[in-house]
C-alpha cells in the first residue's frame, strides 16, 4: 500500500494539522509516513499545502510531481493541483471553497461541504476533520481508530474533551461526502 | 525498553538528539527555516534535566564565539543556522578549524545569495567544503538526507568532532529540516563528568592541575615558521580523515548505466526518479555522498567505469558537480540538473533532464 497526498488550501483551513493527524495515525498503524509542508510564505495567509505519504515501504521523495489524491479546498489549490492527480486518482474538493468546478474525465471527483457542514455543527474548528473524515471514507488509508489514537497521544491532556467532537466530525465527513455532477 | 518510534520534523530530531547524545550546551539565533531546533530545546528544557545549557545568544557571531568558548574547555556543544546566518558565524568556524576544537554547527540550507528565499536550497555547498572562512581549513561534513540521520548524525558529528578535533557540519536544507517522518532518537546518554572531559580532552583549557603545563587554546602564531608547521600538522589530520572517514550510499548501481550523484534532500528526489526511471526501462543508480568532506572522490570513480555518464542533480548551479569531474578520470559525460533559489524540482523535472541532458 502507498499513498501519495496532497492537501491544499488557505492558510489557516488547518491543512497542515490534518495532514499531520493522517501521518500521526499512519505512525499508529506502523507505517512508513512522511509530512512535507510548503512552509513558506503561503502559511502567511495564502495557499497553504502539504504532502503526505503513508506506505508499507521506505519512501523515497517527500517532493512529488503526481499525487494518487488531492485535497483542494480553495480555487487557486485547485488550479495548481488538478494536473497533477494519476489518471485514475482522486480529488475531493469542498463546494464551498470552489466556484470552478474541476473538469477532469480520467480521475474519480468527490465533493464534501464540509464548511457548511461544520457551520451547521456550530463549529467551524471541525472543518478540517469532516473533509479527513471524507477521505477515510474513499481510501481507509487508517482507520479511524488510529486517528482518535494519533490524537490522543498527539493533543495535551486539557483538549482531550475535544476528542469525541472530532470523531463525531470524521463520522460527519463519510456521511457527506458524495461524486460530484 | 523497545524502541519508541516518534514522528518529528528533522529540526527537532536535531534538538532531542543534542539532549541525548549528553551535550553541553547549544548557542543558537532563530532564523527559518532551522527556528525549531533552538523552539524544541526551549521546550524540552534540558538544563532541568541534563543540565545542558540552551542560550538564545544575542546574534550568530556571538553564538559561535559561545561555542568556540565552551568547545575550548572540552564540552560537547553545538550552534545551528541557516545560510545566512552561518555565513555571519565563518570568521568564528575558521577560529574554531584552527584552533583544533570539536563543536557542531548544523546549516539548515536555504536559498541566497544574501538574505535569500526561506526556502530550501544546497547552495552553500562550495562554503561548507571548501572553506568559508579564511585559511587553510577543512570542516567534516556529513549530509542528512531523511528524519532519523538529523537525528543520527548528531551523535556521529560529535564523535568525529572529538576523534580528530576538528569542527563537524551537519549540512541540511529546508526539506530535510521542515518535513516531518518517523525516527528512533538515540538513547539516552549522561553528560561527561568533569573528570571524564579531562580524560577525554587533555588538551582543554578547563583549569590547571598541579603538575600540567598550561594549556593553551589560540589561533594566533606570529612566528611563520611555526605557523606553517600548525598547518602542515592540519593537513596531515585532514589526510587522516579522507583515509578514514569517507561515507556514501549506493543504491541500484549494481546495473546501471547511468548514476545521478545527489545528496540530502535531492538524494529523496532521486530515488524517486530513479523509480520512474526504471519503469521506462532507463537503468539509473544513486550514488548519494553522505560525507560532503571527505568526499567519495574513489567511490565515484570506480562506478564510472561501468555507466555511460553521471546526473550530478543538487539545489544549485553546480558546485558538487565540480568534486565529481575532479572524481572521474575518463571522459564519460557528467551534468548538472537542479533548481536555484528556493525551488525543488519534482522528480519528473530529474527524469525529463536525465534523458535531455544526459543521454541525447
Amino acid at each position: 500500500m502507498k499513498e501519495e497526498i496532497i492537501i491544499s488550501g488557505f492558510g489557516g483551513q488547518g491543512v497542515l494539522s490534518m495532514g499531520k493527524i493522517l501521518a500521526y495515525s499512519g505512525l499508529m498503524e506502523g507505517k512508513e509516513v512522511t509530512w512535507m509542508p510548503a512552509y513558506g510564505p503561503e502559511q502567511r495567509g495564502g495557499t497553504a499545502n502539504v504532502t503526505i505519504i503513508v506506505s508499507d515501504e521506505r519512501i523515497s521523495s517527500p517532493i512529488l510531481s503526481r499525487y494518487d489524491t488531492a485535497i483542494i479546498l480553495n480555487q487557486p489549490s485547485l488550479e495548481k493541483f488538478e494536473s497533477k492527480i494519476k489518471p485514475g486518482g482522486t480529488l475531493i474538493y469542498d463546494g464551498y471553497g470552489i466556484i470552478e468546478p474541476p473538469t477532469r474525465k480520467d480521475i474519480n471527483i468527490y465533493r464534501i461541504d464540509a464548511m457548511d457542514a461544520a457551520t451547521e455543527m456550530n463549529n467551524t474548528k471541525a472543518f478540517n476533520m469532516i473533509v479527513l473524515g471524507g477521505l477515510l471514507k474513499l481510501h481507509p488509508i487508517v482507520s479511524i481508530e488510529s486517528v482518535l489514537k494519533g490524537l490522543r497521544k498527539t493533543l495535551p491532556e486539557r483538549h482531550h474533551h475535544l476528542i469525541p467532537m472530532n470523531e463525531a466530525a470524521i463520522r460527519k465527513g463519510m456521511e457527506i461526502i458524495r461524486p460530484h455532477e | 525498553m523497545a524502541e519508541e518510534v516518534v514522528l518529528m520534523k528533522g529540526n527537532e530530531a536535531i534538538a532531542h538528539a543534542a539532549i541525548r547524545c549528553g551535550a553541553d550546551g547549544y548557542f543558537g539565533y532563530p532564523i527559518t527555516p532551522q527556528s525549531e531546533v533552538l523552539e524544541t530545546l526551549a521546550e524540552e528544557k534540558p538544563w532541568e534535566t541534563t543540565g545542558m545549557v540552551v542560550l538564545q545568544a544575542e546574534s550568530e557571531v556571538a553564538a559561535i564565539n559561545m561555542v568556540y568558548g565552551a568547545a575550548a574547555t572540552g564540552k560537547m556543544v553545538l550552534t545551528s543556522s541557516s545560510s545566512p546566518g552561518v555565513s555571519l558565524k565563518q570568521e568564528g568556524i575558521s577560529y574554531i578549524a584552527g584552533a583544533e576544537l570539536p563543536c557542531l554547527i548544523v546549516n539548515v540550507m536555504r536559498g541566497g545569495p544574501g538574505l535569500g528565499t526561506i526556502q530550501p536550497s544546497q547552495a552553500d555547498y562550495f562554503q561548507s567544503t571548501k572553506g568559508g572562512g579564511h585559511g587553510d581549513y577543512r570542516l567534516i561534513v556529513l549530509a542528512p538526507s531523511s528524519v532519523q540521520e538529523m537525528a543520527d548524525f548528531v551523535g556521529l558529528a560529535f564523535n568525529l568532532a572529538f576523534k580528530y578535533r576538528n569542527p563537524a557540519m551537519i549540512l541540511a536544507d529546508g526539506v530535510i529540516g521542515q518535513m516531518m517522518e518517523k525516527v528512533v532518537l538515540p538513547p539516552f546518554r549522561p553528560r561527561r563528568t568533569e573528570e571524564e572531559i579531562i580524560a577525554q580532552c587533555p588538551w582543554a583549557a578547563n583549569g590547571r592541575k598541579k603538575g600540567r603545563k598550561p594549556n593553551i587554546i589560540t589561533s594566533l602564531e606570529l612566528d611563520p615558521v611555526i605557523m606553517e608547521q600548525r598547518n602542515i600538522h592540519l593537513q596531515a589530520k585532514y589526510k587522516e580523515i579522507e583515509k578514514n572517514e569517507v561515507r556514501c550510499e549506493e543504491i541500484q548501481c549494481e546495473d546501471a548505466e547511468y548514476l545521478i550523484v545527489a545528496f540530502g534532500s535531492c538524494a529523496r528526489i532521486a530515488m524517486k526518479a530513479i523509480e520512474i526511471a526504471r519503469e521506462q526501462g532507463i537503468k539509473v543508480g544513486l550514488l548519494r555522498p553522505i560525507t560532503l568532506w571527505p568526499f567519495p572522490y574513489d567511490e565515484i570513480e570506480l562506478l564510472s567505469h561501468h555507466i555511460k555518464g553521471i546526473l550530478v542533480l543538487e539545489l544549485n548551479a553546480g558546485q558538487m558537480i565540480e568534486d565529481v569531474r575532479l572524481a572521474v578520470q575518463n571522459n564519460i559525460k557528467i551534468v548538472h540538473s537542479g533548481r536555484m533559489g528556493g525551488i525543488v524540482p519534482d522528480p519528473d523535472e530529474v527524469v525529463d533532464d536525465l534523458k535531455e541532458k544526459l543521454m541525447k
